[in-house]
């Protein structure tokens, strides 16, 4: 379709786009670069602002596509290489016992840190955005799964087909050994079927609910048998004499399937790619996925072999992206909010250890999800608690420099039994966690070095709309920067 | 705008005539003057250790290291009697405050904590997920007047459960003196046309609202004890003795997870339990507010009979609950735990729905009709004097 623009209009684009650099025709521009940035990065610096300002939406689409890798920088913990099976525990006195759930906390949390710090540092934001994308489609947790290791492993996993081929990535996960636990596949045996991974893989995973029925359910779940984990080394294990090799109808198709089989139907199915497609909508488009374009991406996805990259590339540059109803339209996550004011505002960290802390008190614990559903996400991030807990963390880092030790003080008052809670158990952890609230640091004179005292660019880079509270005038400094992210738009991406 | 806002804006009264459901809402509002106490036993309380069967001996077979012993237990009839670390909650017994319902569950008993809570939380079955809490639903249909400090509040948790979703006006707090010092980062100006945002100024005006309305100040004469829960529900009375009431308020007790070494966690649990239920009456009645307050305990789920390898208990179904109140009918509710009839599982069958007990919050303290909220029709358990 050709477009015709009248002088008026083309008046009018002038006008909406002449606050930002010359432009060049079809070119993003400050605040569409901005937005791209944000939804996509967590946070959006200056220079990457100016950089994505001149290339075109496919431009800029295809250049943090190709950022994009699928290993991460962040040295993994020690011990991610020994699996010890959590049912060792049987055979363990009570003391045993409980040195060995020590020493699995101890792990879980630096299993958490190891992650939050490759979101902290990583060159591709873009990637840990969507393995945590990922971790909260397939969905497992630390809680149930108990294995640091596998749960390691399984992020890996995601990891490296975070944007490669869906298919790829479901017949994958599907084996994954704490998958396999999380949904207790391990004692989905012939003649004694489970049916919770059965069940969950077409609702939540490819098909969404409505789309199967229960007899599809029972069947999938018997080719599905067998598929277990070898509880020595925590690898995946088929166990053909648990497997059912009788006939299994599954939406219709007929035939003695396994669970590879009964994936490869599921896949073939259009509604598995609409599904995902949704789902990629509420992350980075709006609350309110459009039917008709959600087909439109869909077909395209499928067409694709399930290329990840086509289907995010096609929501990128699609009007939907750019419209300005759907700007500042999504509730950052705890972890948007504490890894994108990190990153936006180059802030300096010790031990990561109080940013976990503070992400499971704003709902959003790391590796362990609420349930098989993942985090509600969107305005269930935000309640009375939630909300003054995320503009408390706010309010001290962006508290002058002075003032830190005193605010690290606060935390213990008002925290004493949470940070307790995380850092127990080891008699240090709460020392060790003011200790890395105090290595905290922001160096606001630096930051605010990029703009000119009153620059109106300043607010358009940290809000993704105009303030929703008056500003008071003549505040300067980290004074102004605290104002502006206590605004409630702060919260929005 | 939702309903609240509707009728509100349209005067109230005048619709109700052609509205039918919210004319019985109408009538009723003058029902949150009671108030309900929800108090999670987060984990799953083992109810057959809460509520001893000590004349069941299959009961005694079933758990060899760690049931309560015959001569222990603080007898309720000839059948039933509660834990030794209740023993505080006798004096409500004998008083006839104290309701005990045995066998709560519902069909198809999910055993994962955070599912089973969901289930209770938004009073779904067990195959359906509602996107919003039993009392959000409750409170959309039969709306808490707009003076009342807030719905509900919840006291110690950042899980709304119960008040989750929807436009309920229900607030999360730590402690009421926290709650107070943060509301300043709450403003209670600006409106937007954005969802997301609206969502946010709403929560930021519900905060303020509640912060004007609430203070942290009532000396207590009354102790209450200094553990988590205790202090849980200290807040929660400071919230009750302001002048602008909340119909409902949760409290959590935690670490009722016990698949090991149960026996001194679960005396320490239950007896902080009995003494922070006593404190919390010894507070309502100070103030005047016992005759119009319901407790109700619950939990995602009792524990299994049959005890494992490590002096603990595995998840459950069916289990024991308290109701406490001024104007509560104690006694025994509802049926013994069927020890003879265990699933496949090894787990009770229940003889209660749990959709009933909120029903008979809903409708014989609230005069609310449960049918909106509950999805169905359930039958009130008759522990409420009339």
């Amino acid at each position: 379709m050709k477009r015709i623009a009248t002088r008026r209009h083309v008046l009018l684009l002038w006008l909406l786009l002449a606050p930002g650099a010359a432009l060049a025709a079809g070119t993003l521009g400050f605040d569409d670069a901005r937005h791209l940035l944000n939804r996509t990065s967590f946070a959006a610096s200056v220079d990457d602002i100016n950089a994505f300002a001149t290339l075109t939406r496919e431009q800029a689409a295809d250049r943090l596509l190709a950022w994009s890798g699928s290993r991460a920088g962040t040295p993994a913990p020690g011990w991610v290489n020994t699996f010890e099976s959590p049912r060792r525990v049987r055979g363990m006195s009570d003391e045993e016992r409980k040195a060995f759930q020590r020493e699995q906390f101890e792990k879980g949390v630096e299993l958490r840190g190891w992650w939050l710090a490759e979101m902290l540092t990583t060159p591709s934001p873009l990637t840990e955005k969507m393995v945590l994308f990922w971790h909260n489609h397939f969905t497992s947790s630390l809680q149930k799964v108990k294995s640091p290791t596998l749960m390691y492993r399984q992020n890996l996993l995601l990891r490296r087909h975070a944007l490669g081929y869906f298919g790829d990535l479901l017949h994958e996960v599907s084996k994954d050994p704490a998958m396999v636990v999380y949904l207790d596949n391990a004692s989905n045996r012939k003649g004694q079927p489970n049916e919770n991974f059965a069940r969950e893989v077409m609702e939540l995973f490819t098909l969404g609910e409505g789309n199967y029925g229960e007899q599809d359910i029972k069947d999938a779940a018997r080719a599905f048998t067998g598929w277990s984990i070898d509880p020595d080394s925590g690898e995946f294990l088929f166990r053909r004499p648990a497997h059912d090799e009788d006939v299994k109808t599954v939406l219709g198709r007929s035939g003695n399937f396994d669970g590879d089989a009964v994936l490869d139907i599921l896949l073939a199915q259009p509604r598995t790619a609409e599904f995902i497609v949704t789902k990629l909508w509420r992350e980075f488009v709006s609350p309110s996925p459009e039917p008709a374009e959600v087909r439109r991406i869909a077909r395209m996805f499928r067409d694709n072999r399930y290329n990840i990259k086509v289907a995010l590339r096609a929501l990128l540059v699609s009007d939907a992206f750019y419209a300005p109803q759907n700007r500042a339209a999504l509730v950052k996550s705890p972890i948007d909010l504490i890894v994108g004011t990190l990153r936006q505002f180059r802030f300096t960290t010790g031990e990561v250890t109080p940013f976990l802390f503070v992400s499971r008190q704003l709902g959003q614990d790391l590796f362990a999800p609420p349930n098989v559903k993942g985090w509600p996400g969107g305005d269930a991030w935000i309640n009375s608690a939630t909300l003054l807990a995320r503009k408390q963390l706010l309010e001290r880092l962006f508290r002058a420099q002075e003032m830190l030790q005193p605010a690290a003080m606060r935390m213990n008052r008002d925290d004493g039994e949470r940070v307790k809670d995380i850092v127990k158990p080891g008699a240090n952890g709460k020392q060790r966690f003011m200790r890395a609230m105090m290595e905290v640091h922001f160096d606001a004179n630096r930051w605010l070095s990029q703009f000119r005292p009153g620059d109106p660019l300043l607010a358009r880079v940290v809000l993704a709309a105009d303030p929703a509270s008056p500003q008071a005038a003549g505040v300067q400094g980290v004074d102004m920067l605290r104002q502006l992210v206590l605004d409630p738009v702060y919260q929005l991406k | 705008m939702d309903r609240r806002e509707f009728l509100s804006a349209i005067g109230g009264t005048a619709v109700v005539a052609w509205m039918p459901e919210i004319a019985f809402a109408q009538r009723v509002a003058a029902g949150y003057g009671n108030l309900l106490i929800l108090v999670e036993l987060k984990g799953g309380n083992d109810g057959l250790n809460t509520v001893v069967p000590y004349a069941d001996s299959e009961y005694y077979n079933l758990r060899p290291r760690i049931a309560i012993a015959r001569d222990q237990v603080l007898q309720l009839d000839g059948h039933s009697g509660l834990h030794p670390a209740l023993q505080p909650l006798m004096a409500l017994w004998q008083n006839r405050e104290l309701a005990v319902v045995q066998s709560v569950g519902y069909p198809g008993a999910n055993l994962s904590h955070f599912r089973s809570i969901e289930i209770w939380d938004t009073a779904s079955k067990s195959s359906e997920y509602l996107p919003e809490g039993w009392l959000t639903r409750a409170f959309a249909s039969s709306p808490v007047p707009k003076s009342y400090a807030a719905d509900g509040i919840v006291v110690g948790s950042s899980e709304m459960g119960p008040l989750a979703g929807g436009g309920t006006r229900a607030l999360a707090l730590i402690s009421t003196e926290q709650f107070l010092r943060q509301a300043r980062f709450a403003n209670p100006e600006g409106s937007s046309r954005n969802p997301a945002l609206k969502h946010i100024l709403k929560v930021e005006q519900d905060v303020a609202q509640a912060a004007s309305s609430l203070n942290a100040d009532y000396a207590f004469r009354a102790e209450f004890p200094n553990h988590q829960f205790g202090n849980a529900l200290k807040t929660a009375a400071q919230v009750i003795a302001s002048k602008a009431g909340v119909a409902v308020v949760k409290v959590s007790h935690n670490g009722f997870d016990t698949h090991s070494g149960q026996q001194g966690v679960h005396q320490r649990l239950l007896k902080e339990l009995a003494e922070g239920l006593v404190a919390m009456r010894a507070a309502l009645q100070e103030i005047g507010r016992w005759d119009s307050t319901l407790m109700l305990t619950y939990a995602e789920f009792g524990r299994r009979p049959k005890e494992n390898q490590s002096g603990g208990t595995d998840h459950g179904t069916a289990n024991a609950h308290f109701v406490l109140g001024g104007r509560v009918r104690g006694g025994l509710y509802g049926m013994a735990p069927a020890l003879t009839r265990l699933d496949g599982n090894g787990n009770l069958p229940f003889e209660v729905d749990f959709r009933d007990l909120y029903a008979t919050a809903l409708e014989r303290w609230w005069g609310v009709n449960p049918s909106v909220a509950l999805n169905g029709k359930f039958t009130p358990v008759e522990f409420i004097k009339a």
